[in-house]
């Protein structure tokens, strides 16, 4: 039959791409424990993607918060419970918004980039030359990518989730007309352990995707340019769908572990 | 010394290298040649392990680089300096950068002295480095950047074999006659090993003192230039009859000027 060979052909691509990332991803960690470490290349890629990809979060976090203060305002009214706007937003951002927003900010952006440069490395020989050097290319080049969105991951959902409360403020003040202690009284009562640690474990994961999925595609890349672009869509396509699955399973475990603290 | 023995690759079910067997001597200086797509570049990357063969050994040294970890094999990679086909400089990287990479990567010497080194060797390699040095390779032209590569491979590791993929395909007759004269330079001043793999014949006759054929992922011929001429081998006649009918007819105008 046709279609079953189709698919069992399809589960076992699965199967083998799933064990390649996997080894990849195993090489990628065991190399932020081991030497040499590439501090300068860290450092470049840290100012790359920190700072590369401020104004999209600042841009995504003022927008989403205004326009999900917007919603829930209106819907509050009707039930006379707009103050509280402030908890509604500080869960909701802290917890599901801020992080999911940035991952797939920094997906769409980051993992194309990573993807684009490693697949034209690979494809110039690049990598091959590396190795030829005695240079191990998985240390050079992905050990530091993974490093740095390890630290501007969650870095940058913090400033989102900063920004996209402010953002709420604004609607809360000027068209909700809640008052500002009412709303930050609000927020800061939200602001707990549990919502704090679920907004910031969550951006690690996801760093941890976007840098696994986009490397192990560079690297995979074949078939000159056209292998390189469909390298790169892959990436931040693998990577997106794979940050809303994990949100959602991080969300459900996390909650059964920490739900006294929430 | 390289040897192989009874090789076998394959790309997943694509066989690229079908049992084949040679040996190179030391100082010994080789050009490997065959059609486009015949695995002659997969040979150089089998040297350097880069590649592991399914089956057989490739002995360099006394030593088999297929049973080699990764941190062994960079041993055997000190002795060998790689041109790679289009030259594979690091694109944001200098030229200087790229002609001093392995010092930068793997000694402590200050950069001052490196690029010190890096303009020496730029020097050697028939480079006017004042010029190019501080440029991006994107900057040069195709011949230069290959004599960049050959600068950055040598003054890596003072290797003992250099393998050459593709030198001089791509570039116009006087950027090929610098990078032969380059290539011969290096053979004879520095007693350096040369495996050349190329699909140009007057290049391949004009570097190398003996030659190995490839068609198909098979080795068809092996030996020097007087048996390659005696050579009656379908396929090595094949490869050879359109740079044969070009000498002809060069002969021929010859005969005809006398």
């Amino acid at each position: 039959m046709p279609v079953i060979r189709l698919i069992n052909g399809w589960l076992k691509h699965f199967a083998y791409e799933s064990q390649s990332l996997f080894f990849f991803s195993l090489k990628m960690v065991r190399g932020i424990f081991g030497r040499p470490l590439y501090l300068v290349e860290t450092r470049e890629q840290m100012y790359l993607i920190g700072i590369g990809s401020l104004y999209l979060v600042v841009l995504t976090g003022i927008f989403a918060g205004q326009g999900f203060a917007l919603a829930f305002s209106v819907e509050l009214a009707d039930f006379g419970a707009k103050n509280y706007l402030g908890r509604i937003m500080a869960i909701s951002i802290v917890r599901e918004l801020g992080p999911v927003l940035t991952g797939l900010m920094i997906a769409a952006r980051v993992a194309a980039g990573i993807t684009a440069e490693i697949g034209a490395m690979k494809s110039s020989n690049q990598i091959d030359a590396m190795t030829a050097f005695g240079i191990d290319p998985i240390r050079k080049i992905a050990v530091p990518r993974l490093i740095s969105l390890l630290v501007m991951v969650p870095a940058l959902t913090v400033i989102c989730d900063a920004i996209a409360i402010f953002g709420g403020y604004i609607i809360a003040i000027f068209i909700a007309h809640v008052t500002s202690t009412m709303y930050w009284s609000a927020v800061h009562e939200r602001l707990i352990f549990g919502n704090i640690f679920i907004g910031l474990f969550k951006p690690v994961i996801y760093s941890m995707i976007i840098a696994f999925v986009s490397c192990y595609k560079g690297f995979g890349s074949e078939g000159g340019t056209k292998g390189v672009g469909r390298a790169t869509t892959e990436s931040v396509v693998l990577s997106s769908i794979t940050i809303l699955v994990a949100n959602f399973f991080i969300t459900k475990v996390v909650f059964a572990f920490i739900k006294g603290y929430l | 010394m390289i040897e192989f023995k009874n090789v076998d690759f394959s790309y997943g079910d694509r066989p690229i290298i079908k049992d084949v067997s040679f040996r190179i001597e030391e100082q010994e200086s080789v050009a490997i040649m065959g059609p486009s797509g015949s695995g002659k570049s997969t040979i150089l990357r089998l040297i350097l392990g880069l590649e592991c063969p399914q089956r057989g050994d490739i002995i360099i040294d006394g030593q088999n680089v297929c049973r080699m970890k990764e941190r062994q094999k960079q041993e055997i990679r000190k002795k060998i300096g790689m041109v790679f086909q289009d030259g594979a400089l690091f694109d944001s990287l200098s030229v200087w950068e790229n002609v001093g990479y392995y010092l930068l990567e793997h000694t402590r010497m200050s950069p001052d002295e490196i690029g010190e080194r890096a303009i020496q060797m730029l020097g050697f390699v028939g480079l006017d480095a004042d010029e190019i040095v501080y440029k991006l390779p994107e900057h040069l032209s195709g011949g230069m950047q290959r004599r960049v590569a050959i600068g950055r491979a040598l003054l890596s590791t003072d290797p003992k074999i250099m393998l050459y993929d593709e030198p001089t395909t791509g570039l116009d007759p006087q950027a090929t006659e610098n990078v032969i004269t380059l290539i011969n330079k290096l053979h004879s001043e520095k007693t350096i090993s040369s495996i050349v793999v190329t699909h140009q014949i007057a290049d391949a006759l004009a570097i190398a003192s003996r030659f190995i054929v490839i068609s198909d992922g098979e080795l068809v011929f092996s030996g020097d230039l007087d048996q390659l001429r005696e050579c009656r081998d379908t396929q090595v006649l094949l490869f050879l009859a359109p740079f044969r009918l070009s000498v002809a007819e060069v002969e021929k105008k010859k005969f005809l000027d006398r």
